[in-house]
């Protein structure tokens, strides 16, 4: 009869069953990584590389063209900070290494650290913009009422589709003095 | 475990249930624990229905009259987390617990103690989940969908709880699953094949799968909301390198196919109801079984029409859209199918028969909003707006609710071995069908003219649209005690049921006597009794 397998084929299929649990559980962690990635190489989001590009010597510049990049910056959730680019818009040829700097200032009592995410739109040019040097690489450490002039060295990839005239990077300047790091090291000094 | 199960039912043989508290607490038997299933959820639903009414009387004009917005919010998120997961998903395992081991000719189901614990730990995860409203700081506030920030780093402390909530509860959902794929694959009486089986068979088995697929995906989702908030991690920090969007990712990755849940068995069960009170058989049975395979499969692919506003390549939303849109292929056989059952039957309408036509009506036009809704340029305006507070409603309430209304009526007289009260029966759906069509059709306006979801104030005017709609909640939220009046004079007494109880009832499950005996298919049923469907 049937039922008398049932208890061995019951511990089969559970253990199968289990096992695509587990899986399924792995795979949503999974998801957190690839959903990096796949930001990363579609551009999607915004995403920007969070290395230095190398500005490489030979870097051909693309003399036919000028694209516009445009830089926003802002401070989330209400930080006391002051935050904003040296210029609100370059013009700019594919190709060549420009610089701008962002200017913040800790208006707190209090020492600060602050990270700065970017993020590029269109989606499609996000892969396009190259940072050499980027204060968003690191954290900011502000005494309170101190200023700081962050420099960002950037060049546009000379392989910007040709339909994109413009591009905004735009700087979200978080509060990270409690989760950071770098405090820490300045407080034990 | 299955053997001692084996074991003890051997010399359990010619015992009735145990007496007192301990038959319900020890009970491994697939109708009790069925019963506490269904009786739950039923609570569940009154609870959330309560909540439901919080926020319809705060509605009922403009201005805030009764509660404040936080406490608002606290209603709106836990309604919606209350009845999903409270009041829906344990109505359909409790129904699974009941009719599949009755369906394919099986003495139980295949696990169970394990089933035992998959009920137990559910009052336990929603005590939780309630008590949190007491707390300092108040319960959940920022909706069922609890979006990252919003549920790290500005959620309430209680927030914890929550997140230990939705662990309990999704590991009482992938158990049932587990029971219900073990039972139906290896619990089948001999000629049962699977393309002999009830589509509510057919229908659980899917959702199972579903389940076993997408829960511990969200498990995974509220595990790393749990490390965000203490262990300093960030997922979906974007200060930390995370992404909130991300979370909108992978909710939605267990979110879509988490409707499905809800109402695939919903078909499963109209799918039974019609074709009894049609007296015919169901049009195109294959074709259910492929279109509900399909659906469950494109269920995986849509999730990201959620989310159209976030910002997504155009190819995304092109996807995401004809993607979408596909789905109302498989669902247009399935209403097809109903219609072309019922097509030239010999149809009577008691009240199960009511509550499935309700259900072929209003769930198509909860469906055809999804349409509206999937077009990407258009949901950029509907977005967030009562819209879509119609649309999914249209699909739960009338949809999923009146499915697991309309099973109870049918298969009361076999449970309780009593028939139900016509008449209460006929009213109560005649009030809940009016009660839901004027509480949840003038949202639609609401939503085009662009009232925004989970506010506890609006403009002017949206006053009148508001008013009638909130009249109607109260009608559908009372006349529910008439379904709970119902079911308690049906346990106590009526006329007897015969053993078919419907004169056009087909299935293993109507050649058991009524009530159902404790045990039944200790043998398995012959095999001329099952047919083809």
């Amino acid at each position: 009869m049937k039922t008398d397998k049932a208890p061995s084929k019951n511990k089969t299929l559970v253990t199968k069953l289990l096992f695509a649990v587990v899986g399924m559980f792995a795979f949503g962690f999974a998801l957190v990584p690839l959903y990096d990635v796949i930001c990363d190489i579609t551009g999607l989001n915004g995403n920007t590389n969070n290395l230095a590009a190398q500005a490489e010597a030979g870097e051909i510049i693309d003399e036919t063209r000028e694209v516009t990049v445009q830089f926003i910056a802002r401070e989330n959730g209400g930080m006391a900070w002051g935050f904003s680019p040296s210029a609100t818009q370059v013009r700019v040829k594919p190709g060549e290494v420009n610089m701008i700097s962002y200017k913040v200032t800790n208006n707190t009592d209090q020492v600060m650290v602050g990270q700065a995410i970017p993020s590029v739109a269109p989606n499609a040019a996000a892969g396009h913009l190259n940072k050499v040097e980027c204060f968003c690489f690191e954290e900011q450490v502000l005494q309170p009422g101190e200023s700081a002039d962050m420099p960002l060295r950037f060049f546009v990839d000379p392989a910007l589709p040709a339909d994109i005239s413009k591009l905004t990077l735009s700087y979200t300047l978080y509060d990270i003095t409690e989760k950071s790091s770098k405090l820490k090291a300045v407080a034990a000094r | 475990m299955s053997t001692s199960a084996a074991l003890d039912h051997s010399h359990d043989h010619h015992h009735g249930p145990a007496k007192g508290i301990t038959r319900w607490l020890f009970t491994t038997n697939h109708k009790d624990i069925g019963s506490m299933y269904l009786w739950f959820s039923f609570a569940m639903f009154l609870l959330g229905g309560t909540f439901a009414l919080v926020i319809r009387a705060e509605l009922f004009q403009p201005g805030l009259q009764f509660v404040d917005p936080s406490f608002f919010n606290q209603m709106t998120t836990m309604h919606g987390l209350v009845m999903v997961f409270g009041a829906v998903m344990p109505a359909f395992v409790g129904l699974a617990n009941w009719m599949i081991p009755l369906m394919i000719g099986a003495p139980d189901m295949a696990l169970p103690r394990m089933n035992n614990w998959s009920f137990w730990i559910l009052p336990f995860a929603f005590a939780m989940m309630v008590s949190t409203l007491f707390m300092e700081g108040g319960g959940p506030n920022f909706g069922w969908t609890f979006y990252a920030p919003l549920s790290t780093t500005y959620g309430p402390p209680s927030t914890t709880f929550f997140i230990f909530a939705v662990h309990i509860l999704g590991a009482s959902s992938i158990m049932g699953a587990i029971n219900v794929i073990a039972t139906i694959l290896n619990m089948r009486a001999p000629g049962m094949t699977l393309m002999k089986m009830p589509l509510f068979v057919w229908t659980w088995l899917i959702t199972a799968y579903l389940l076993i697929a997408v829960m511990p995906v969200l498990a995974g989702v509220v595990t790393m909301m749990l490390f965000d908030i203490h262990f300093g991690t960030a997922f979906f920090d974007a200060a930390g390198g995370g992404d909130p969007v991300l979370f909108q990712h992978l909710f939605w990755f267990f979110g879509h196919p988490e409707v499905y849940i809800m109402i695939l068995p919903a078909f499963g069960i109209v799918s039974a109801i019609i074709p009894t009170f049609a007296r015919k058989r169901l049009f195109g049975y294959d074709s259910m079984v492929y279109a509900t395979a399909s659906i469950a499969f494109l269920s995986f692919i849509v999730w990201a029409h959620h989310m159209f506003t976030v910002g997504m390549p155009l190819a995304g939303q092109l996807f995401f859209m004809y993607a979408t849109m596909l789905i109302a292929v498989p669902t247009g056989v399935k209403v097809f199918n109903w219609v072309a059952t019922m097509f030239r039957g010999s149809m009577t309408f008691e009240t199960p028969m009511l509550f499935a036509i309700a259900f072929v009506v209003l769930f198509t036009i909860g469906g055809f909003t999804g349409v509206m809704l999937a077009i990407t340029p258009v949901d950029f305006q509907y977005h967030d707006t009562y819209f879509v507070v119609a649309h999914f409603h249209y699909v739960l309430v009338p949809g999923a609710v009146f499915s697991l209304m309309a099973a109870v009526y049918y298969w009361l007289p076999k449970w309780t071995g009593y028939m139900y009260d016509e008449t209460l029966g006929k009213l109560h759906f005649w009030l809940s069908f009016i009660g839901v069509n004027l509480l949840f059709f003038p949202q639609h306006f609401l939503g085009l003219a662009g009232m925004p979801r989970r506010i506890p104030d609006y403009a002017l005017q949206f006053a009148d649209f508001n008013w009638i709609s909130s009249v109607g909640g109260f009608l559908f939220g009372f006349s529910q005690l008439i379904l709970l009046f119902v079911v308690i004079k049906c346990v106590r007494g009526g006329k007897k049921a015969t053993a078919q109880v419907w004169e056009g009832a087909q299935g293993l499950e109507w050649t058991v006597p009524s009530p159902a005996p404790y045990h039944t298919f200790e043998t398995p049923p012959d095999a001329s009794l099952i047919k083809a469907q």
